[in-house]
């Protein structure tokens, strides 16, 4: 049918529509059965439980991988934070090596435990970025990823040729968990309040703003309201949940160094969001649960792993432009049928 | 000692020109993303070396061919991967710097490391200028330099398909409205990218060796330099070349070479802040800034 479809005029298009459970749960809000019920929680119950059991089941080795793939979904998480809010950030790495930096230096140099580093360095990374990105919040669109490239690339080189903070060597020995179960519980935790922490907030009003600075910052300006309070505050939330990270990755390696403002820190964000699918958070997540396994299964092949790894990135990237979570959503909340056309 | 440096530096700036010339004619005039071009380049520098030393071809033969096969190579990557995603631009950042690193690390796992990697020199002549002995390549780099920027500012001004190259970036529904095919028109400014990047490798490898990693950094420079000079104006990019290349140059010679990339980076930061389309970039500013 389709091949006779394609040489001849198009006869018949494919209709999507909600399914009747989806306008039931959400709209009206008439939970009164299992059903309906189930169908809204086990999208967002399902993920957490099957975490939690990996973590426990899975073998040591791949229990580190799920850390540090936990890690790479919140800094997708915060980068797409920031480009719903009309900051396209190609320096992920900013952040996370501001965060682990200044965990490192507070455990190498004052002696802090773990449990007042983190807290610490997921505020004050939070604090140290939005100033520095403070003086290009005006800079829209690609002006302002450039700026963010370069920044870690430049702060990278500094502590190289003025060897602060160790230098090339890094400050290393610094004081681990306490528990390596802690520690995955920890990771864990913190993916999931940012997670659905910041879903939250981008569906209430305020997140409301911040998409529509994303769409059009002249339209929210009309509106009188001030747009770079809100750029401000939300690279505040953004860049504080990357800092987090790396400051989590600084305790779970004992080290830091330069290799924090590394390319790869920046990148591999941008690449699980452009998987996962941009605007949704929990995309980005996704994308990061597909990409780093998928590094580590490849692991094996040697030299050819970055190749393969690439070649897949492209497959995705161009194979599904929507993303895996807009295609899961659709097929989970919509059918699909077809009409017949011009008739 | 100033002589040398100024010379040298001057050099280093056309070098900086070339490579950046083929990134601006692609991402800056047609704003069309290829980060792929570090690999095209290298691919350009292995192609010419295949034929030259495994196929046995003459110069005049092999040269040309390494340009007109990495220009067809990336014109087809272009039509038949990256086409699919046009106009998402994170997409397309994405797939092209995929394709790129996919490129660079097979040439790696092939085995393409080492320093029975390099091509021959084109000039075969040394040359005293103000006191500097400049060697014949160098010379080459400063003619083909001159010849390709005149050449582009030549082409995107006076040609039908240069012009094209111009409007699908200033308006594409309007380029579509005077019957400009954009699509056709995006794969050709990619494989005349990609050609400029070829011409680029077969005069500036011969300096060193063929170095995989050597593609990544002409990324990042061309990128640099097609932001200072502002994306879009062959003039911008000559301005931010000379300015780049002669910062590094001097901070290597006086200050330290560690000391190199700050500079040049710092650079990029202060133009972005104060000029953010560059020092010549036509871009309106309500575009680049609110």
């Amino acid at each position: 049918m389709a091949a006779q479809d394609t040489s001849k005029q198009v006869t018949r298009r494919r209709e999507r529509l909600d399914r009747g459970i989806k306008v039931r749960s959400e709209d009206i809000y008439a939970l009164n059965s299992w059903r309906e019920a189930l169908y809204l929680l086990a999208p967002r119950a399902l993920p957490v439980v099957a975490l939690v059991l990996l973590q426990l089941l899975a073998p040591e080795y791949w229990q580190r991988v799920l850390i540090s793939t936990t890690v790479f979904a919140l800094l997708a998480i915060s980068w797409d934070l920031a480009a719903s809010s009309g900051m396209v950030c190609l320096g992920q790495a900013l952040f996370f090596g501001v965060g682990a930096y200044l965990a490192g230096i507070m455990n190498h140099y004052l002696g802090l435990p773990p449990g007042l580093t983190l807290p610490l360095a997921t505020l004050g990374g939070g604090v140290i970025c939005t100033v520095l990105l403070l003086p290009v919040l005006r800079l829209r669109g690609i002006y302002f990823a450039m700026f963010t490239l370069i920044l870690p690339l430049m702060i990278e080189r500094i502590i190289e040729a003025t060897k602060v903070f160790g230098g090339t060597e890094g400050l290393s020995g610094l004081t681990p968990f306490s528990h390596p179960l802690w520690e995955s519980f920890l990771t864990m935790t913190a993916l999931w309040v940012a997670l659905f922490g910041l879903r939250r907030i981008m569906a209430s009003d305020y997140g409301l703003v911040l998409k529509g600075i994303n769409d059009n910052d002249r339209a929210v300006m009309s509106a009188a309201l001030n747009i770079y309070r809100y750029k401000a505050q939300a690279l505040f939330l953004a860049s504080a949940t990357g800092a987090f990270a790396g400051a989590f990755m600084t305790h779970s390696y004992r080290f830091v160094g330069m290799p924090v403002f590394a390319l790869d820190y920046s990148i591999l964000p941008i690449a699980s969001a452009a998987v996962g699918g941009l605007g949704t958070l929990a995309g980005p997540a996704l994308g990061a649960f597909i990409l780093v396994p998928l590094s580590e299964m490849l692991r094996g092949l040697g030299g050819l792993r970055i190749v393969i790894y690439a070649v897949l990135l492209v497959v995705f990237t161009v194979g599904l432009p929507e993303g895996v979570f807009h295609y899961l959503r659709r097929k989970y909340t919509q059918f699909e049928r077809w009409t017949e056309v011009g008739k | 000692m100033l002589q040398g440096t100024i010379i040298y530096g001057f050099i280093n700036s056309v070098m900086l020109l070339l490579v950046a010339l083929g990134f601006n004619l692609t991402f800056g005039i047609s704003g069309v993303a290829n980060f792929a071009f570090g690999a095209l380049y290298i691919t350009a520098g292995f192609l010419a070396w295949i034929g030259l030393n495994t196929l046995g071809l003459p110069y005049w033969l092999a040269g040309p061919a390494a340009v007109f096969i990495t220009a067809v190579l990336a014109g087809l990557l272009y039509r038949f991967v990256v086409l699919r995603v046009r106009g998402l631009v994170v997409s397309e950042v994405i797939a092209t710097f995929g394709v790129g690193l996919a490129i660079l690390e097979l040439f790696r796992f092939l085995g393409f490391i080492g320093f029975e990697y390099t091509l021959p020199e084109m000039l075969d002549l040394e040359v005293s200028l103000a006191g500097v002995i400049v060697d014949g390549q160098r010379l080459a780099i400063l003619l083909v330099g001159a010849g390709l920027t005149l050449f582009l500012w030549w082409f995107t001004r006076h040609t039908r398909t240069g012009r094209a190259f111009r409007a699908i970036a200033q308006d594409e529904h309007t380029a579509l409205t005077l019957g400009i095919n954009t699509e056709r028109v995006a794969t050709v400014s990619v494989a005349f990218g990609a050609a400029y990047a070829a011409v680029a490798a077969l005069v500036i490898l011969p300096l060193g060796t063929i170095a995989v990693n050597e593609g990544y950094h002409v990324l990042v420079n061309a990128l640099a330099v097609c932001i200072v000079g502002g994306l879009g104006s062959t003039l911008g990019v000559v301005v931010a070349s000379f300015m780049i290349g002669f910062a590094q140059t001097f901070t290597a010679t006086y200050l330290d070479t560690s000391w190199m990339m700050v500079v040049s980076l710092l650079a990029i930061l202060v133009i972005l802040l104060a000029r953010p389309s560059g020092l010549f970039g036509s871009q309106k500013q309500l575009e680049e800034r609110i």
